[in-house]
């Protein structure tokens, strides 16, 4: 349809076509670069997650055939005891691990933070050094500390006269060892995050809040938390969805994986991710298990919208 | 108490004087007993891997160092393939940073420096991954692998992750504010490749956020537990987490020995982290605060 007949036009619509063919041939370039990914999580992601969809919606052994079966495994999960105290562990973990460990270390990036405090680097690296370490190692040691009788805790315990603690081998304690090992593992992680936070405001702000006379106290409330709020919301986010999925510490500490009864004494340090894969690793249930992953993933979006929505709504702006 | 402002630290963190001296001093108590608290499992670590279970047993525990190492370490040899483990952990970790390297730096220059239809929203979808848990496909993806074939190799362990969302996103950041777009344009005129433009022009460039990206990648991969449970079976395939992970099953085994496994695992890692802890703690920060 050639019908506009301005040679000029023309001429400079053939010189547009040739930088666009340029640039579509360095497009094709871009394209090819970040393609890996794509490609990648089309395999090893996005076709997983439905095909693990459907999965749950099925019996299947990981063997014989598949058996549609409905609703049947979400409708299980419904009235599954054990499933919702792995669920009930899991959260107790949440607020006995990993909200500890956030508070402590917003408090100590406070610290770390403040102008007249020396050595930051070194207490950033020294808070940091446990999260470079494997999960199972950091359970062998703590499974030691921790022995009843003779542990290095109950050691400790006892020079200022309280009696040993079962801290592994009793229901009443494993959770509170499991979170005691978190929070020694990642406070330091989520300090450096915070700390992080806190060196990105601008100190023009502070200055300028000092020259108008305002307190410490008040710069705390009106410009570091406001400005710190997104990296916290973010922080408290990924923590979530950490928490809910924690599997290394947990499941170590409460017996390893070869253990025939998971999760420890009367399943005290069960959590979900642990309950997950046992169902679909040991008991071969895949269908079930995959239902499960779908209900705790449905937690997580839910969890992590109501702190959205709770922390949106917080009144300090 | 004159307090003057030229006395601020460098990195921007100047703030307030947050209490009199005697406060200052119960903060460094704070920090200091805080540091000692996270140092001594590490210190307890070294110090009963050195010991047999019967003095690690003795109250008061040992707090110095035994005699017995090399005895733990001739039966840590024996309970378990340490040293193959230690070498396969060692391998997968670096070949699979080599191709995360490779990948996530070519995703992230692709992303920084070409503008082409569909950009942003490609580039929103990768954020968006990365609030994808993992055990969400965990059990078919398992499955995938089994149809691969790929059971019981190193395939699963390497091979997934090297396009990484994170990676990608991080050397974007990276490439768009250090390397200059006269750079580029002074290697088309010459006629340059693409490809050369990316290895001679690009690489060079992008070094620093290369190696906090190679640590943060090495790190994750030397510690990944869940995955190389799953997939290896036979022993002499293990990563070290794996070996490890046998050794808590054996009941009334030496506990200095395995401790002394323990410290295989970490302490080469502890070393690595301690040489290079500024570019591991940018690469940790990075997502945080650039990302929101």
């Amino acid at each position: 349809m050639a019908t506009q007949t301005v040679s000029m036009d023309a001429r400079a619509r053939a010189q547009d076509r040739r930088v666009m063919w340029r640039e579509a041939r360095r497009n094709g370039w871009a394209y090819l670069f970040i393609s890996p990914f794509y490609l990648l999580y089309a395999v090893f992601g996005i076709f997983p997650v439905l095909y693990g969809l459907w999965l749950s919606f099925h019996k299947w052994d990981g063997i014989s055939p598949m058996q549609w079966n409905g609703a049947q495994n979400y409708l299980k999960l419904l009235t599954d005891d054990i499933w919702w105290y792995t669920i009930y562990n899991t959260i107790w973990l949440f607020f006995g691990a990993t909200v500890p460990q956030l508070c402590l270390a917003l408090l100590l990036a406070f610290i770390i933070n403040s102008s007249y405090i020396r050595g930051k680097d070194f207490f950033r690296a020294a808070y940091f050094m446990p999260i470079v370490c494997s999960a199972v190692a950091v359970s062998l040691i703590f499974g030691s500390m921790f022995g009843e009788r003779y542990g290095m805790l109950n050691f400790a315990l006892s020079a200022v006269g309280i009696p040993p603690v079962d801290w592994l081998g009793s229901a009443a304690w494993l959770k509170p060892s499991i979170a005691m090992v978190t929070v020694w593992q990642w406070t330091g992680y989520s300090m450096i995050i915070f700390l992080a936070g806190l060196q990105a405001i601008n100190l023009e702000l502070y200055e300028a809040a000092r020259v108008d006379g305002a307190r410490t106290r008040d710069v705390f409330w009106h410009i570091t938390m406001p400005l710190l709020r997104p990296v916290i919301l973010f922080q408290v986010i990924l923590s979530i969805i950490g928490a809910m999925q924690t599997f290394d510490l947990p499941v170590m500490l409460a017996g390893g994986t070869q253990s025939s009864a998971p999760g420890g004494t009367d399943r005290a340090g069960l959590v979900a991710a642990v309950l997950l894969y046992w169902t679909a690793f040991k008991y071969t249930e895949f269908g079930y298990a995959a239902a499960m992953s779908f209900v705790l993933f449905f937690l997580i979006i839910t969890f992590s919208y109501t702190y959205n929505r709770f922390q949106g709504r917080s009144p300090t702006e | 108490m004159a307090t003057t402002v030229q006395s601020r630290p460098r990195g921007g963190g100047g703030r307030d004087r947050l209490a009199g001296p005697f406060g200052m001093a119960a903060l460094y108590v704070v920090l200091a007993g805080g540091a000692l608290l996270t140092a001594f499992p590490f210190y307890y670590m070294l110090v009963t891997s050195t010991h047999r279970t019967s003095e690690i047993l003795r109250i008061p525990p040992p707090m110095w160092f035994g005699a017995a190492l090399q005895q733990n370490y001739a039966e840590l040899l024996d309970a378990l393939p340490f040293w193959a483990s230690f070498w396969n952990s060692v391998a997968i970790a670096a070949v699979h940073t080599v191709l995360v390297l490779l990948f996530c730096s070519l995703g992230g220059y692709g992303f920084a420096k070409f503008r082409f239809p569909g950009r942003d929203a490609l580039f929103a979808f990768l954020l968006a991954t990365l609030m994808v848990p993992g055990f969400l496909g965990l059990i078919p993806v398992f499955i995938v692998f089994r149809q691969l074939g790929w059971i019981d190799t190193w395939l699963p362990l390497i091979i997934p992750g090297i396009a990484n969302a994170f990676g990608i996103f991080w050397m974007r950041q990276y490439i768009e504010s250090s390397v200059p777009a006269e750079l580029m344009d002074a290697a088309r005129i010459d006629g340059a490749h693409e490809v050369r433009i990316y290895w001679n022009v690009i690489v060079p460039v992008i070094v620093p956020a290369l190696a906090a990206l190679a640590i943060l990648t090495f790190i994750g991969k030397w510690n990944d537990f869940l995955l190389p449970l799953l997939i290896l079976k036979e022993e002499e395939k293990y990563t070290l987490p794996v070996a490890l992970s046998t050794l808590r099953s054996l009941r009334g085994s030496e506990i200095g020995v395995q401790i002394l496994g323990a410290t295989g695992a970490i302490l080469p890692i502890l070393v690595v982290f301690i040489s290079a802890s500024r570019q591991f703690i940018s690469g940790i920060t990075a997502g945080a605060v650039k990302g929101v």
